[in-house]
C-alpha cells in the first residue's frame, strides 16, 4: 500500500480538525458556570430574572467565541486544505 | 484549492457551500470573480428590507391618532432600538441610531433568512468582515476625533507610565484583534447552525420531517438574535469606550 505525502497531509488534517474541536470542551465549561451561577442569581432575587438571563445570554455567547474558533480551525483544515498543494 | 466555504472563489459539492452562479467578466488579482449566492441573497434580504421600510414610511406618513397595524409595528421596532442603543452609548447614542439600528436590522433579517431556505449572507465572511471594519473605522475615528496625542499615547501604554512603550505592541495587537474577533464570532456562529441544518437535510433527508423546525427555532431564531445582540452590543461598547476614553 502506497501512501503519498498528500494523504499523509490529509490524514493529519483530519486528526488535527477532530483535535481543535476540543476547544468546544472550555466554551462547555465557561458556558454552565454563567448558567450556574445565574441560577443562583436568580433564586437568591427572583424579581431580577430578566435582567440576569439577558446578562447571561450575552456572556456565554461571548464565551461560546474561542469554541467558534476551534470550529473554525476545524473546517479550514478539512475543506480549504491549507496544508495541502 | 477549494476555499469557497470562506471565500467566493471555488465551487464545492456540499449543500452549505458558496455556489458560484454567474462569471464576472474580468479577472481580481489573477482570478474570476463570480456572482455568487451571497450576493443573490444579500439582495433578497435588502429587497425584504427595503420593501418594510416603504410599507413603514407610507404607514407614517398618514399616521392617525390611535395607531393601528404597521404603524405600531414601526413604532415598536424604533422605540426598542432607541432604548437599546441609548442605553449602551448614552449621549452619544442619538448620533449613532441610524447605523447601529440599520446594522441590527441587517444582521437579524440575514440571521434568520434561513427560515426562507437561503443561505445566510452572514454565514459568508466577506459580509461579517465588512461590516467588522466599519466597526473598526468608527472605533478609530472616534478615537482619533475626541482624544490629543499625548492622551492616545499614555492610553497604548496604559499599563505602565509612558515613558516606558514596552506594552505598545500589545496594545496595537489587541486593537487589529478586535474586527477579526467580532467578525469571526458572527460568522461562525451562523455557519455552524448552516451546516448543522445542511447535514439534517442532507443525511436524514428520508426522515426529515417536521421535527427539523426546532432546530431552525434554535440555530436561526434563537442564535441569530443572540449574535444579532451582541455584535452590536460589542460594536457599541467599543465605539463609546472610544468616544469617553477608557479609564
Amino acid at each position: 500500500m502506497n501512501i503519498s505525502g498528500s494523504d499523509l497531509i490529509l490524514a493529519c488534517s483530519a486528526i488535527g480538525a477532530g483535535i481543535a474541536v476540543t476547544s468546544g470542551i472550555g466554551t462547555g465549561i465557561g458556558q454552565g458556570n454563567a448558567a450556574g451561577h445565574a441560577a443562583a442569581a436568580v433564586g437568591r432575587n427572583p424579581g431580577a430574572q430578566g435582567n440576569i438571563t439577558t446578562t447571561m445570554l450575552l456572556g456565554q455567547a461571548v464565551a461560546e467565541t474561542t469554541g467558534l474558533y476551534g470550529l473554525v480551525v476545524a473546517l479550514l483544515l478539512m475543506f480549504v486544505k491549507p496544508l495541502v498543494g | 484549492m477549494n476555499s469557497s466555504l470562506l471565500l467566493s472563489s471555488a465551487s464545492g459539492d456540499l449543500g452549505f457551500m458558496i455556489k458560484e452562479l454567474v462569471p464576472m467578466p474580468f479577472k481580481f488579482m489573477g482570478s474570476t470573480v463570480w456572482i455568487t449566492t451571497s450576493h443573490v441573497c444579500i439582495l433578497i434580504v435588502l429587497l425584504i428590507l427595503i420593501g418594510f421600510a416603504a410599507a413603514c414610511h407610507h404607514a407614517l406618513t398618514h399616521p392617525k391618532e390611535i395607531p393601528t397595524g404597521l404603524q405600531n409595528v414601526a413604532e415598536l421596532i424604533v422605540e426598542m432600538l432607541s432604548k437599546m442603543i441609548n442605553g449602551t452609548m448614552g449621549k452619544s447614542g442619538d448620533r449613532f441610531l441610524c447605523y447601529f439600528g440599520t446594522v441590527f436590522c441587517f444582521i437579524l433579517v440575514s440571521n434568520i433568512s434561513g427560515l426562507l431556505g437561503l443561505r445566510p449572507p452572514t454565514a459568508d465572511y466577506g459580509t461579517t468582515f465588512a461590516m467588522a471594519i466599519i466597526t473598526f473605522v468608527l472605533i478609530h475615528f472616534n478615537t482619533i476625533k475626541y482624544h490629543n496625542a499625548k492622551e492616545l499615547w499614555i492610553d497604548k501604554c496604559s499599563p505602565l507610565p509612558p515613558w516606558c512603550p514596552i506594552w505598545l505592541p500589545i496594545n496595537l495587537i489587541s486593537d487589529i484583534a478586535v474586527p477579526i474577533s467580532l467578525s469571526l464570532r458572527l460568522f461562525a456562529n451562523v455557519l455552524s447552525g448552516t451546516i448543522v441544518m445542511a447535514l439534517v437535510y442532507g443525511l436524514l433527508s428520508k426522515v426529515a420531517i417536521i421535527w427539523p423546525a426546532v432546530l431552525h427555532v434554535y440555530f436561526d431564531l434563537f442564535s441569530g438574535a443572540i449574535q444579532t445582540y451582541v455584535f452590536c452590543m460589542l460594536s457599541m461598547t467599543y465605539v463609546t469606550q472610544a468616544i469617553d476614553g477608557r479609564d
